[in-house]
């Protein structure tokens, strides 16, 4: 541990796997109580069992981030149990399934949508006020390099990344000077979940998919933690409304 | 004193004053061994005196970045001297004076080429030559908000940061598998004693700068270095290829 967000209070999102798993337990190594925040309560618990266990502080709040009463509860008792709220990692999301425009379900779409453009709005809409009364804050939001390209097969995804973007740099701002700074991570390539069913429906081997990487590897999930931690440390006081690239320079070939 | 860079030897062009000389104190108390090049030999001697007198290590090397002789000559003084190059910040740049397009003169265009665009090139290739026998290393390229949007009366300027940010990225997918990292980090107004000069430390010039900003403030120079050092450290290692902006939000306007 080396205290980058000592007594700080974050807040993650999607924190039951993947990357939201990672930041969470970074920023518990670098000493912040984190509210861990998912609709998988047993997935959810174990990673707060975890943190406690290498001596880090956290807590389990079940979210449905689609429903506003249950986001709204979901800050206030972060505040309630830690008494502020200084990071928030706004995660949850997921990609939908794997279909071209002309064939995607109406349904898949909005649930995509609903989930990772008006359920991170929805966590920023909560979250900022609070941030406002303490004088500040720092948000970061998970987009993709999604949100930088088009993505066949994943349209609802894209677009709902392309939005993630468009959300952070005008909340970034309507808030800029007052202390409360908004940022975004858009992930490449990243060992979770997510990513498995992507090349599984691709039909990709591991080796091809390595060979489309420049670097020539997937990003280990500390990869994508370490920058979120950085963007919620002091250390980036200067960053906003910046979407920070993690992709080993995947989306710029 | 910390160590995050302990026993890392480091480049800094332009090292003598400004941000260029944030970054090589920063480096420096994280535990690297500095080289400061720059054209001033005066300011490049200070800046390793205070290095030194902080109990950091450093060393100056005068280098005009436009004449390729001595651009490799700052490699192999850098090598003698401790051996290898893991990190390099290619800052040494200069802005011109704000004239329309029409009434810059060739010569003013050619030499803010030469030094912005073609001397970090010339950098560039003398450090990944190195780096390249290593098979690793760390290129952060200064490159500027100017780099990304465009800029009436600094026109010259602004072509040579959009072609900083063209070269980090060709250079980070060239490189991508021999472990080297090229990112650019894109400042917007920073309060370096050159600003000052330039807007003027109070004034109406000043404020307009200030409320140009969405912070209604500018950056730092630490807050610079700051970035810098994120973007050279373990820490940032899936980051390649990016431009990171640090605005406070200026160029998302």
């Amino acid at each position: 541990m080396s205290g980058l967000l000592q007594d700080k209070v974050a807040l993650v999102t999607g924190g039951n796997m993947g990357i939201g798993q990672a930041v969470a337990e970074a920023m518990a190594r670098e000493g912040a109580k984190v509210v861990v925040s998912a609709r998988g309560e047993d997935l959810g618990r174990k990673v707060v069992e975890g943190i406690r266990k290498s001596g880090g502080e956290a807590t389990f709040v079940r979210c449905d981030v689609t429903d506003a009463s249950q986001v709204k509860a979901l800050v206030d008792s972060t505040v309630e149990t830690y008494g502020r709220l200084d990071c928030a990692v706004n995660n949850a999301a997921y990609e939908g399934a794997m279909m071209r425009v002309s064939e995607l379900p109406t349904e898949v779409w909005d649930s995509v949508l609903n989930t990772n453009v008006r359920g991170l709005w929805l966590c920023m809409k909560y979250e900022i006020p609070h941030m406002l009364k303490q004088g500040g804050g720092s948000i970061v939001n998970m987009s993709s390099i999604s949100a930088i390209f088009g993505s066949p097969t994943l349209a609802a995804y894209g677009a709902s990344k392309f939005a993630v973007d468009g959300l952070t740099k005008s909340a970034a701002l309507e808030y800029a000077g007052t202390g409360i700074r908004i940022n975004s991570v858009c992930p490449g390539g990243t060992p979770t979940a997510m990513l498995a069913r992507i090349k599984e429906s691709f039909g990709l081997s591991e080796e091809e998919w390595k060979e489309s990487t420049p670097i020539g590897r997937d990003a280990r999930l500390e990869e994508m933690a370490d920058p979120v931690v950085w963007l919620c440390t002091d250390k980036s006081s200067y960053v906003n409304g910046h979407a920070m690239v993690v992709d080993g320079a995947y989306s710029i070939q | 004193m910390g160590d995050q860079f302990k026993d890392k030897v480091v480049i800094v062009t332009g090292g003598s004053f400004g941000i260029g000389q944030a970054c090589a104190e920063a480096f420096a108390r994280e535990g690297a061994n500095v080289v400061i090049a720059a054209r001033g030999e005066q300011n490049g001697n200070k800046a390793v005196e205070s290095i030194r007198k902080a109990g950091g290590e450093a060393m100056f090397v005068r280098c005009e970045v436009a004449d390729e002789d001595q651009v490799k000559n700052l490699i192999d003084t850098t090598i003698q001297k401790y051996g290898r190059l893991d990190i390099a910040v290619n800052n040494a740049g200069h802005g011109g004076e704000r004239k329309l397009i029409a009434d810059v003169s060739i010569e003013d265009f050619d030499s803010i080429m030469a030094v912005n665009l073609r001397g970090t090139f010339f950098c560039m290739k003398y450090e990944l030559i190195e780096m390249l026998k290593q098979r690793s290393g760390v290129i952060l390229n200064m490159s500027s908000a100017n780099g990304i949007i465009g800029t009436p009366l600094f026109t010259a300027y602004t072509a040579s940061k959009h072609g900083v940010n063209g070269l980090t990225k060709s250079a980070a997918l060239e490189y991508a598998k021999d472990g080297i990292r090229v990112n650019a980090l894109l400042p917007g107004g920073v309060a370096t004693p050159l600003f000052d000069k330039v807007y003027g430390v109070d004034g109406p010039k000043r404020e307009a700068v200030r409320e140009g900003h969405p912070t209604k403030r500018e950056g730092t120079m630490e807050e610079a270095a700051g970035a810098t050092l994120f973007l050279c450290s373990d820490r940032a290692s899936y980051i390649n290829g990016a431009c990171v902006s640090m605005d406070g939000g200026l160029t998302i306007q």
